[in-house]
């Protein structure tokens, strides 16, 4: 709490995004501070992952800014915006499927080589020792996510739960300051889901700021500092998750679906 | 029983990868280019392993805009086109050297392949190949009819190359020119597959969005193969027009691009061993084939057909399993054991 008289490190100012009459996203703000865990939470269609988009570029909102680091980032392509200092995963779990393992890590480090075609035709010592580097780096990485499993072999022979850790891997391996992980939980089983938790308090141990979407409200709960929920591309709360789980807008959000499983959950840790 | 049928495939596959990953395979080729003439030196046997050779230049620098970046060029006979006409014209016009039109050729190769590749890569896939496929005709048909060129009747009287006062215009000179060319061509090609720009073009590849996510900016990544296929068919060019001594625009149809492609996808995209073979297979097939006189293209057809019908990741498809260091390998089975929570990179 101590940072919030800080300057954020991401600043989304009334976003917008709509898809034809559709409104995806209806005038999101929140702010990221130095070290938070904030968590994006809200029914299926809420339009998380649309402002996950936006945020980094793959989509371009119609409406509202995004500062990272005091510089307008809002119009940049995904790789400018990830070489400012932010990286993510994706929903649908997005490996180089075809690739090794540690290829998939090193794209993390794309930005970073100090490589260039002459080095690479003429395997120059810098060739050499910056592949050393990368190498190195991604092992490291890939130990600090708890890989198990064979590293040189293709990404797509891994357990689903293994793919998980290579794609945070290569995410971390960005060097970002903040991480955004979308539904980094889902189709992992309970001891996995511990191991995640572990592993998130570890990243943000790093100095890494994190914004999560998470349907896991356990595991929201847990690891947030904060929690931001939408709905129908709003937001209706902002606050530490006690505070958030005794709202009653968002009582009322999850409260009035239901046929929606995340009540339940919702409802099991009141 | 069970177990036999088993393991005698996967040990024959072990077998394979450890022959393919031989860091001297490059050299038996290699060795096998230089001693061909050995055993056949006819006129002939030169000028069908000659172009073979040209073939595989032409081969593995596709192989970098499809194989590695996996964009479909369907215009890739543009390039070597460039290639051959502007040291044609140089060389013929203005009496250069044909070694002193290389670097002209290749600042025309990345020119144009800005050119092309500026428009066009932002598109994907089917019509990224459809605008390919435009601008191969495009330069075709300029050739055609521009007087420089020649028009339809085009350049003759290009001279062979000189070096050092060497002559080596001779059809054996030519050829181990061709080998020391297109074996550089193989290997630079292959270095640059295995190195952080390599990397990020697969990454293109296999996931743009992805790939772009890491901090990789798609767009000049993919002009840079683009610049990259450019180059290596524009050097093949020269070569081209050295060994024919004539070029008109008959030479860059369609049917070029079409079976340089063809080399590409039969010997296995992305994989260096696989595109040569591929490349000396659709060079040199038809010409094994003489028995079959007029049936010959027939019979082409007919065994391409069947080889991608039964072997659909090419004759040697490239292998993307990597063999770690000793090191590394005790490193990652130590964590499997315990799992390490203290580690930071």
């Amino acid at each position: 709490m101590s940072t919030r008289e800080s300057v954020p490190l991401l600043r989304v100012q009334d976003l917008h995004l709509d898809f034809g009459g559709v409104k995806a996203v209806d005038g999101l703000t929140f702010q990221v501070y130095e070290d938070d865990v904030l968590s994006l939470v809200g029914p299926n269609g809420a339009g998380k992952t649309s402002a996950f988009n936006c945020i980094t570029g793959f989509y371009k909102p119609t409406g509202g800014s995004i500062t990272l680091h005091g510089t307008d980032i809002t119009r940049l392509r995904p790789s400018a915006i990830a070489a400012r200092g932010m990286s993510r995963t994706f929903q649908n779990l997005r490996l180089f499927g075809e690739l090794t393992v540690l290829d998939n890590v090193r794209a993390g480090m794309h930005l970073r080589l100090r490589q260039n075609a002459l080095d690479a035709l003429l395997h120059t010592p810098r060739f050499r020792r910056t592949e050393r580097e990368a190498t190195d780096e991604a092992n490291r990485w890939l130990d600090f996510v708890g890989l198990r499993g064979d590293r040189g072999g293709l990404a797509r022979n891994l357990p689903y739960g293994e793919q998980r850790r290579v794609e945070i891997a290569r995410a971390l391996a960005c060097g970002p300051k903040v991480l955004l992980l979308d539904e980094p939980a889902a189709g992992l089983n309970y001891g996995e889901k511990g191991e995640l938790l572990d592993l998130l308090q570890r990243i943000s141990g790093l100095g890494i700021a994190i914004v999560l979407i998470e349907h896991d409200m356990d595991l929201v709960m847990q690891v947030s500092r904060r929690v931001v929920v939408l709905n129908f591309g709003r937001e209706i709360a902002d606050g530490t998750p006690d505070e958030v789980r005794r709202d009653s807008a968002v009582i009322e959000a999850y409260l009035g679906r239901d046929d929606d499983e995340e009540d339940e959950e919702m409802m099991s840790h009141e | 029983m069970t177990t036999n049928l088993a393991t005698s495939p996967a040990r024959a596959r072990a077998l394979f990868d450890r022959i393919q990953q031989n860091r001297y395979l490059g050299l038996v080729g290699l060795a096998v280019a230089l001693l061909a003439p050995f055993i056949t030196a006819t006129n002939y046997a030169l000028s069908v392993m000659t172009s073979a050779l040209l073939f595989v230049m032409l081969a593995v620098g596709l192989n970098i805009v499809v194989g590695y970046c996996g964009l479909l060029d369907l215009g890739y006979a543009a390039f070597f086109a460039i290639g051959a006409y502007v040291s044609g014209i140089l060389a013929t016009r203005y009496g250069w050297p044909l070694l002193a039109t290389v670097p002209v050729v290749i600042v025309a190769a990345v020119v144009a392949g800005i050119v092309i590749g500026g428009p066009t890569l932002r598109l994907r896939s089917d019509y990224l190949a459809i605008v390919t496929l435009g601008f191969g005709e495009i330069i075709r048909i300029t050739a055609n009819n521009l007087t420089i060129t020649g028009g339809p009747s085009g350049i003759y009287g290009i001279p062979g190359i000189m070096l050092l006062g060497v002559d080596l215009s001779g059809p054996v000179g030519l050829y181990y020119t061709c080998v020391v060319v297109v074996a550089l061509a193989v290997l630079g090609a292959a270095r640059l597959g295995r190195s952080r720009l390599g990397r990020a073009w697969r990454f293109i590849r296999e996931d743009e969005d992805a790939a772009e996510a890491m901090g990789i900016n798609t767009y000049r990544v993919k002009l840079a193969a683009y610049i990259g296929g450019a180059i290596w068919g524009g050097l093949a060019g020269i070569l081209f027009g050295a060994q024919l001594s004539a070029i008109s625009p008959p030479s860059f149809t369609f049917l070029w691009s079409a079976l340089i492609l063809m080399a590409v996808v039969l010997g296995g995209m992305g994989s260096t061993p696989g595109v040569v073979l591929g490349a000396i297979f659709i060079s040199v097939l038809p010409e094994l084939l003489r028995e079959a006189a007029d049936y010959r293209y027939f019979v082409f057809g007919i065994l391409l057909i069947i080889v991608m019908i039964f072997r659909r990741q090419g004759l040697w498809p490239a292998r993307a399993v990597e063999r770690q260091s000793r090191r590394d390998r005790r490193r990652a089975e130590e964590q499997d054991v315990r799992k390490a929570e203290e580690v930071v990179p």
